[in-house]
């Protein structure tokens, strides 16, 4: 609705208004820098209003990826139709060959059970999981990050190790009521301390927004080969042992690429860990019957 | 009570705008499953500001872009702020030309689009950078920014139609 106004009225009152927008535009811009100054700083304040926010808008990205999924569902389905004789080829051969390596494991495990009897080894606390639906994505140049509907209320705490299928994907960064945010192991932030399961050498894989990870600090008296495994090594006590996490994709002068164990562009449902791990680092309370 | 509903109808068709831009930036952040498309997933909801601040800005102030920018950084998990900033910084340059945009062809409308989108890229990348400390990696954000101006055409033939449904002149 315009206000009627007479000539001199609009005179004064057009000036005055541009005044107005051009200082709105100046105080949101501040605005939007004091905030960025203050997520840098004040991280818990900051978090918990992002938990709050995704909370309430879960149910609504959950309702927008529905379709998407599923029509990304049909032509994967459409597409493996086409493959499916070989495939089933495939599953046969590994099949065989993991019944092989099921029954390697039995006697490993009756093995190692006697042995950790014979030499009263503490018990590792006890893993208990909780998945959830990954409804939102960063969809941005700059952040890998995903929102999953998994939240406090279902055991999810920050810190927490996210794997989809064999190996991690990254790490919760954010917990809300129902949702919490994993900032994934390709993004520019994250740093996991790794160890070639190999070798044994320790090296830190560092994200850079690309689809693979480096290694940092890799010490390399033994080369590295393509195709070994790289797993958790544990270090700085926010990650157990020993997760799997990928394989080293190429040796350059550039540095040394991982390829993640899970292809992170088709993450659907995300399984959080909690290993009873301490997790006071973090700002959370440590759990009774934590690992020392 | 007929004026009333009118008032209605018309408050409810004004509300236009704003809500597909919130759509659209809420659809920036839906998965998709193809390899490495999320990083240069079309900045849809810089569409949405950029038309409506050409033809209607009166329906999307400043402070709703500021508001709809920080809502997507409070769900994406971008630095907070970093989007908001961006959005008023471009509906701030659109609304002081949009002279220039709104009264001519097509094309004028799309090029203004691709200095928009690099706007946008250059103001995202170096609040990045500079919050992160690093220089961010700049080749999915150039990505991101041609593919957005790809696709502008078919989102501003969609918001054509969008704009003559519900507010007709």
């Amino acid at each position: 609705m315009k206000p009627r106004a007479t000539g001199s009225v609009l005179r004064i009152a057009a000036p005055l208004r541009a005044l107005a927008q051009r200082f709105s535009f100046l105080l949101l811009v501040l605005v939007a820098i004091a905030l960025m100054l203050v997520g840098k700083i004040d991280t818990i304040v900051i978090d918990n209003i992002r938990g709050r926010i995704d909370d309430a808008f879960v149910p609504v990205m959950g309702a927008l990826s529905r379709p998407a999924a599923t029509a990304a569902r049909v032509i994967e389905g459409i597409q493996e139709l086409a493959g499916i004789r070989a495939e089933n080829q495939r599953l046969r051969a590994e099949n065989a060959a993991l019944l092989q390596w099921q029954q390697a494991a039995l006697k490993l495990e009756s093995e190692n059970r006697t042995m950790r009897d014979m030499l009263h080894v503490v018990p590792d606390a006890a893993i208990s999981y909780v998945s959830g639906r990954v409804v939102a994505d960063a969809g941005g140049p700059f952040v890998r990050t995903i929102l999953v509907t998994a939240g406090r209320r279902d055991g999810a705490r920050k810190g927490q190790a996210a794997m989809a299928g064999p190996g991690l994907i990254g790490r919760v960064i954010e917990v809300g009521e129902t949702s919490s945010r994993i900032l994934l192991i390709t993004d520019l932030n994250s740093r996991i301390p790794v160890i070639m399961e190999s070798s044994r050498q320790r090296a830190v894989m560092s994200g850079d927004n690309s689809e693979q990870p480096r290694l940092l600090y890799a010490v390399t008296d033994v080369p590295l080969q393509i195709g070994d495994r790289v797993v958790t090594s544990g270090h700085g006590g926010t990650l157990p042992p020993g997760l799997p996490v990928g394989k080293v994709a190429s040796v350059t002068d550039h540095g040394i690429r991982v390829q993640p164990m899970v292809d992170l562009s088709r993450l659907e449902m995300v399984t959080l860990v909690d290993f009873g791990l301490a997790t006071n680092l973090l700002g959370e309370a440590p759990k009774p019957g934590a690992l020392p | 009570m007929i004026a009333v509903l009118q008032k209605l109808d018309q408050f409810g068709r004004n509300l236009m705008p704003l809500a597909s831009t919130l759509l659209l930036v809420l659809l920036t952040m839906v998965p998709v499953v193809l390899p490495g498309f999320t990083a240069i997933m079309p900045a849809w909801g810089l569409m949405a500001v950029y038309y409506w601040v050409v033809f209607r800005p009166d329906l999307l102030p400043t402070s709703a872009a500021f508001a709809i920018g920080l809502l997507q950084d409070l769900l994406s998990g971008t630095p907070l702020g970093m989007n908001a900033l961006v959005f008023v910084v471009v509906h701030w340059i659109v609304l002081t030309q949009r002279r220039f945009f709104v009264s001519t062809s097509f094309v004028v409308l799309w090029s203004g689009f691709a200095l928009v989108v690099l706007i946008a890229m250059s103001v995202s990348w170096l609040s990045y950078s500079v919050l992160s400390l690093t220089l961010a990696p700049l080749d999915a954000a150039l990505f991101q920014a041609l593919l957005s101006l790809t696709v502008f055409p078919v989102v501003a033939v969609l918001f054509i139609r969008l704009h003559r449904a519900f507010l007709p002149a």
